[in-house]
């Protein structure tokens, strides 16, 4: 049933169908109407969890590891700085491979202080372990929650995921968005069936250390659970598909790109404002097309080179930077076109929350046309 | 009591010989019984117990982090509850990882009232690590991080008082007891895990790498700390003393003399001015928990 319903709400509705078992999490603005809604749930029955009000972020993702290694489903959500105090339990959860669901609100990283939206917060986790899906809109933010219990809990994967929305821009926006029934989720979704626990009747050690002689295979193995996720990922999303009528199958979308001379490359709510703008430079008579990218972790390189191979050439657009270096999508996209001779332009933009608006799309496409890349965009120049 | 004779941490670890955390383990383990879950802390009884793919424990068992083991019991015991499961959950951290670096997580799991139990095996320093200073280093102590020189005579704080502190939080039970005493050990650690609520008990844990003296002392150190009066084993009930471990005093230098953590107390010239204010420590704790034995005078 559709309903005009702001993101946070839709998104604690569908973590609530999911059935969590247990929650733990710590408010942090944007994020804090999610954990609000979790609370009333539970406070009104309308939701069986066990929710643990803790003191700081890495304390939430914490109790997360105790109660998934009890054999739990598991939820929490953070964004920002709260993300970044738990960095060291993220690539500990990975590592012990347990199948968490945490929620993204993106939001930039101090200092200085700013609670607005960019995707520096969990860009910085790309090397932990953790799948990354990140959501266009309220629907897609909201779908991918059941996606990602999906997948994380498959027992060839075991990994824990985030699923990223853009702070405040999809967080705190009334969108219409389709409700899913319990009926329907238990249908998709079933209980969480972990392939160990801790068990009187059967003690197992989590969490040991490993030596030189075996740290590198733990590794190895959770980059293979990475790339096996591809599968699981088309699998479960075409499944999604079936039942709910969204597909979610492939980690990459095309929009009028079968005949585009420049591909746009980009991540999250962004993408509505392109294919807007899209539209409007194609009634010009510009073949602009866009390449969104749900699934950043695994990245879908081989993917974005096949489906890119035609184009002229690439802007791709960054709410992060990699200080020193370059934004992570166009670092990344360029590695999967490595050999190809079509120029890949990175543009950082929108950090901080600087508004990302259908004519800044187009100055981008006309800037990609003419000029050299791997630059900010939209800088004021009166204050540098 | 527990079945004393079921060994639940297992031989073949790789703790020095006569480590005090490896006794620290076996009694609690044997204590708590097979139906119950631990959770540790970073550090040397982790890491001497866990070397993958070799465990020594026969209950189960999580590490994640150093700082964490508090949360993650938090969310052991909320899943536990979900699921209707009665195993038990204890923790077992070392001081570092209670005292210092994990505060945050165990003052908000004790608010919380999660119902576990907190070990913590006391061995005054961090020793995993190569011996530095913790919040539970005893005063005048040398470790590598307050080694005693020309402006200095070791550590310069006393211990920080845990068991207070976890007691202003509302924990219906917190005990000291010692490895030297492993009936009062096993009986403490019972209670605890029988007691609702989050609670806490203080193991003192002897080092013998660590405070430098031989293996086969570990005991017999951890017997004098009681004896002189550095260490009171003592059980509060809802954040009232209730017993205390009595003795006929000895004099703090007896304690010090075996340790070279405090040689220097002693060698090359011996620091009458810097015993005088250990054994004020050991004066007070006797006047705070009232452990002296009074003596009927000697007949002439």
């Amino acid at each position: 049933m559709m309903e005009i319903t702001e993101g946070s709400h839709a998104i604690a509705e569908a973590v609530r169908l999911c059935r969590p078992q247990v929650i733990s999490a710590y408010p942090i603005t944007p994020q804090t109407h999610i954990v609000e809604a979790l609370a009333d749930f539970v406070a009104n029955g309308q939701l069986d969890a066990e929710y643990i009000t803790v003191e700081n972020e890495l304390s939430a993702l914490s109790a997360c590891i105790g109660a998934s290694a009890a054999g739990s489903r598991t939820y929490s959500a953070t964004t920002s700085q709260g993300l970044a105090l738990m960095f060291e339990v993220c690539f500990n959860a990975a590592g012990m491979r347990m199948p968490i669901i945490m929620s993204i609100a993106n939001r930039a990283l101090g200092a200085p202080l700013s609670i607005w939206n960019d995707q520096q917060d969990s860009i910085s986790l790309r090397d932990s372990g953790w799948l990354q899906f990140y959501a266009e809109d309220n629907q897609e933010a909201t779908d991918l929650h059941l996606l990602a219990y999906k997948v994380a809990e498959d027992h060839s994967i075991q990994l824990p995921a985030f699923v990223c929305f853009d702070g405040f821009i999809l967080s705190h926006t009334y969108e219409p968005v389709d409700m899913l029934t319990q009926e329907d989720v238990d249908k998709y979704l079933p209980k969480f069936n972990p392939l160990e626990r801790l068990d009187a009747a059967d003690p197992i050690s989590f969490g040991m250390y490993a030596t030189p002689e075996y740290y590198l295979e733990f590794r190895y193995e959770m980059d293979q659970a990475q790339k096996r996720a591809k599968d699981v990922i088309a699998k479960a999303g075409k499944e999604f598909g079936a039942m709910f009528g969204r597909d979610y199958s492939a980690l990459i979308e095309g929009y009028r790109l079968e005949d585009a001379d420049t591909a746009i490359v980009a991540m999250g709510s962004v993408c509505g404002t392109i294919k807007d703008s899209i539209d409007e430079m194609r009634t010009e008579g510009k073949k602009v097309g866009l390449l969104k990218i749900r699934v950043f972790r695994p990245f879908p390189g081989e993917e974005i080179a096949k489906m890119l191979s035609h184009v002229k050439r690439i802007a791709v657009l960054d709410k992060n930077i990699s200080l020193g270096a370059k934004g992570a999508t166009v670092m990344e996209v360029r590695d999967a076109l490595y050999g190809s001779s079509i120029p890949v332009k990175g543009y950082v933009l929108g950090l901080g929350g600087r508004d990302v608006r259908k004519r800044d799309v187009k100055e981008i496409v006309a800037l990609c046309e003419k000029g050299p890349g791997d630059q900010f965009y939209g800088l004021r120049k009166e204050l540098i | 009591m527990a079945e004393k004779t079921c060994e639940l941490f297992d031989c073949g670890h790789r703790a020095c010989g006569g480590c005090g955390a490896a006794l620290v383990a076996r009694l609690v383990t044997k204590a708590a019984g097979k139906d119950s879950i631990f959770v540790s802390s970073t550090g040397c009884m982790e890491v001497f117990s866990t070397p993958y793919p070799e465990t020594a424990w026969k209950v189960p068992w999580i590490h994640s982090l150093f700082e964490n083991a508090a949360a993650v019991a938090s969310g052991v015991e909320a899943s536990l509850k979900k699921q209707g499961r009665k195993e038990k959950v204890v923790i077992m951290a070392g001081d570092g990882a209670t005292f210092d670096i994990g505060m945050i997580c165990i003052s908000g799991a004790f608010e919380r009232g999660h119902d576990f139990t907190y070990v913590c095996y006391d061995n005054e320093a961090y020793m995993n690590t190569g011996i530095q200073r913790s919040g539970a280093t005893p005063y005048d102590a040398s470790t590598t991080t307050s080694p005693p020189g020309k402006c200095s005579f070791g550590n310069k704080r006393q211990k920080k008082d845990m068991p207070a502190i976890l007691a202003a939080h509302g924990a219906p039970y917190v005990a000291t007891t010692s490895i030297a005493y492993p009936a009062d050990l096993l009986q403490k650690v019972e209670k605890a895990i029988a007691t609702p609520g989050p609670s806490y008990v203080q193991v003192h844990a002897p080092c013998c790498t660590g405070w430098g003296f031989e293996g086969e002392q570990t005991i017999a150190i951890a017997k004098l700390a009681i004896e002189t009066g550095l260490w009171v084993n003592y059980e509060m009930i809802e954040g009232k003393v209730t017993k205390v471990k009595k003795v006929v005093r000895k004099p703090v230098e007896e304690y010090l003399k075996t340790q070279k953590r405090f040689r220097h107390l002693f060698k090359p010239k011996r620091q009458d001015a810097e015993i005088a204010l250990i054994q004020a420590i050991a004066d007070k704790n006797a006047e705070k928990f009232g452990i002296d034995i009074k003596l009927p005078p000697k007949k002439e």
